[in-house]
């Protein structure tokens, strides 16, 4: 099966590089979310309910609606804060991509691995811009926040194509579906990397720790 | 083969639909209540949380919303229509969105109704839960009731406390309806303009009046301020340019069961529009208001007609008692504004395509609702000034030099220029001798500098073919829609 690959690009100012990649994210992770599964028996099973709520920016004109998890936003904060660091500290002129992959695990015999096999995947490209003076930032408050707007428009018209999705899997193959570690939500599996392209243009590629646990992992 | 439901799933079906349709009313309403919402997860589900989101059930809201559906459900036909307006203190209302629910007859048999159909409907609530905040209502909802006072101080005096306080909005909403009457309608939201654009996803969010402003240089000294304010105008309809028009329609015209949702009605911040008062500046200074800058090849037959309305503007707005200067002055232009009430509506009827520089009194045209009203036959004047059908012409006839000043002339000045500035120089390349050909260097490089204009473009052809491609695009469309099993398979084979 081929993976669907979308990108999206920002242009932000430093100090709204995370509340603009974490819209993003929640956006596309609101619509990859479902509540947890209960299977009972004869192989039926019950969904929990998805919270929402309403996130406001203090550095963009901007507001979007996540799910309620904590624990899904600390994942999402933590990955995204580490993104920004190594944007930061990479000393490039500010350009990097961080991308959200959906995958299916399929179950290999012994000795290989799990297989790890995406279906979805999401790459926002990002240009952090330094600006001079208040005005320029104001400006760039209600630019970015419409720029925005745009991407979520577009997050939703991919996600109403009503493309591929895993299959509604049975009890024994939940997890290889779905991320079942959460104790409200229970989104697809994913996993959030991120590259930082260096002033040469090449891509310097750092991925967070979960990612090297999950291929390492036998 | 079963092409017919089950009696099961045909109830299943139904009651996913009737649920489906009262839960976005909820989502709809409660994004505009100007409060924000936060639901708990929960991971055992409770049974009365359809579509697995936890969406609160306002009592008055879904009483509103059965009322309205009348026991019925949205329909092939039958669509449910949530409309928001905005309501100033002055009384002055406006609707800002209209949420169409409706249903179109193109079938999917295979699907299976309980699971897949369930859960895409559950996706679209959660897409619509997302795109509700996306739309500029939602920050105007969340800002409505903020007072904004300022107290400036008090007096205490034997009888009784004097104290003097200010209430302002932050943002300029509209005026009274008279100044409305006579400022062009800036506010306007372009509906048709993204029907040029090949990539829809990118389109619909903002009004192209701007862009028409920037692209033609600023007709009105005021467009490029509202640039930054009219960016919280938008249009949200769909990309399809049938389902585009309808903000046209009168509220009364809309699907059977409109639900008009009184709820979210207050809004104290009201929607940016132009500054009128900076319209009025430039004409204070008396004497000849700076004409609007047309293209400057374009033809200026009609430019007489084009000032009177901002004549209007300038000379109005100054003072409340020349009303009835205005009132002549608009009866004479095309524009025939005419009651305040009619022409609150027509700000939203205003179609125009990107990249015109239309004249207010072209608003009429759009009274007719019919989609691609701009370039009906009917009219055909006005196309003499539409840079779409005639656009500026390349500087044939005069030397480059001075194309390139008029050019710079017309976009950079927004308060008008005449062409005195301007010195005609002739271009007399070195060099060229004209024994052979009867014409010289200069006039072959003039002539032939730019490309040809399009034959379509030209003004004849153009109106009468796109006229005719108009007439002929619900037949093709509707050939278009019997062939969508086809294309379907075509895309599926390029995945």
């Amino acid at each position: 099966m081929n993976c669907r690959a979308e990108v999206l690009e920002v242009s932000v100012e430093g100090r709204q590089v995370e509340e603009a990649m974490l819209a993003v994210l929640h956006t596309v992770l609101l619509h990859r979310s479902t509540g947890k599964f209960h299977y009972k028996k004869e192989g039926t099973y019950s969904i929990g309910t998805v919270g929402t709520q309403d996130v406001d920016c203090d550095f963009i004109d901007f507001a979007y609606v996540r799910v309620s998890s904590e624990e899904l936003d600390r994942a999402l904060r933590k990955a995204v804060g580490e993104f920004k660091d190594a944007l930061r500290n990479s000393g490039s002129d500010g350009m990097g991509q961080i991308s959200l992959e959906f995958y299916q695990k399929k179950k290999s015999r012994w000795p290989f691995s799990d297989e790890c096999i995406p279906w979805e995947l999401w790459t926002i490209k990002v240009n952090v811009v330094n600006l001079a003076n208040e005005q320029e930032r104001q400006i760039c408050r209600e630019k970015v926040g419409e720029k925005l707007c745009e991407k979520i428009i577009n997050i939703v018209e991919v996600m109403n194509r009503h493309e591929y999705l895993p299959k509604m899997p049975t009890q024994s193959e939940v997890d290889n579906v779905f991320d079942t570690s959460l104790k409200d939500v229970q989104p697809y599996l994913y996993k959030i990397s991120y590259q930082i392209t260096d002033s040469l243009g090449t891509s310097v590629t750092t991925t967070m720790r979960r990612l090297i646990k999950d291929t390492l992992a036998l | 083969m079963d092409t017919d439901l089950s009696s099961q799933d045909r109830k299943d079906l139904d009651k996913f639909i009737k649920f489906f349709a009262l839960k976005t009313v909820q989502v709809i309403v409660q994004a505009r209540l100007g409060e924000k919402i936060c639901t708990r997860s929960s991971s055992s589900p409770t049974g009365s949380d359809w579509f697995n989101l936890a969406i609160k059930d306002i009592p008055e809201v879904t009483h509103e919303a059965k009322k309205a559906l009348a026991g019925q459900l949205p329909a092939v036909g039958r669509s449910m229509c949530v409309e928001i307006s905005l309501k100033t203190s002055e009384g002055d209302s406006m609707e800002l969105e209209i949420w169409c629910l409706e249903m179109n007859e193109k079938c999917d048999k295979e699907i299976k109704v309980s699971y897949t159909v369930y859960n895409r409907l559950s996706l679209l609530l959660k897409s619509l839960l997302a795109i509700t905040r996306v739309t500029p209502a939602y920050r105007l909802s969340r800002k409505q009731g903020h007072e904004y006072t300022v107290r400036v101080g008090t007096v205490g005096t034997p009888v009784g406390t004097i104290t003097l306080s200010c209430a302002y909005r932050i943002n300029l909403a509209f005026m009274s309806t008279r100044q409305f009457e006579r400022t062009p309608p800036i506010m306007g939201i372009i509906i048709d303009h993204f029907v040029d654009r090949p990539y829809p996803s990118s389109s619909p969010m903002h009004p192209c009046n701007y862009r028409a402003g920037e692209d033609n240089g600023a007709v009105y000294p005021s467009v490029e301020d509202s640039q930054e304010v009219c960016t919280t105008s938008f249009s949200t309809s769909p990309p399809s340019q049938l389902s585009s028009s309808r903000l046209s329609y009168q509220p009364a015209a809309l699907g059977v069961g409109s639900a008009d949702m009184g709820y979210p009605v207050l809004f104290a911040g009201g929607l940016n529009a132009a500054h009128p008062h900076q319209l009025i500046g430039p004409g204070k200074e008396g004497g000849v208001p700076p004409t609007p800058s047309q293209p400057a090849h374009g033809t200026q037959a009609d430019q007489e007609r084009m000032c009177t309305p901002l004549d209007g503007v300038h000379y109005s707005a100054a003072t409340p008692s020349s009303s009835e200067d205005t009132e002549t002055v608009s009866n004479s232009s095309e524009g025939k504004c005419g009651s305040p009430h009619d022409l609150l509506e027509t700000i939203f009827i205003r179609k125009v395509g990107a990249f015109v520089n239309k004249p207010i009194n072209q608003v009429t045209m759009a009274n007719l609702d019919i989609p691609f009203a701009m370039f009906a036959p009917k009219n055909v004047e006005l196309e003499d000034n539409d840079p779409m059908v005639n656009p500026p012409e390349s500087p044939e006839t005069e030397s480059p030099l001075q194309g390139s000043l008029h050019s710079e002339g017309s976009s950079g000045s927004s308060t008008g220029n005449t062409h005195d500035d301007f010195v005609m120089i002739d271009f007399k390349p070195a060099f060229s001798k004209d024994d052979i050909l009867p014409m010289d260097l200069g006039t072959f490089y003039r002539e032939f500098q730019n490309p040809p204009q399009l034959s379509s473009l030209s003004i004849d052809i153009g109106a009468q073919s796109m006229a005719e491609d108009l007439d002929s695009l619900p037949e093709k469309l509707a050939v278009h829609e019997k062939n969508v099993k086809e294309f379907d398979a075509f895309v599926e084979t390029l995945q």
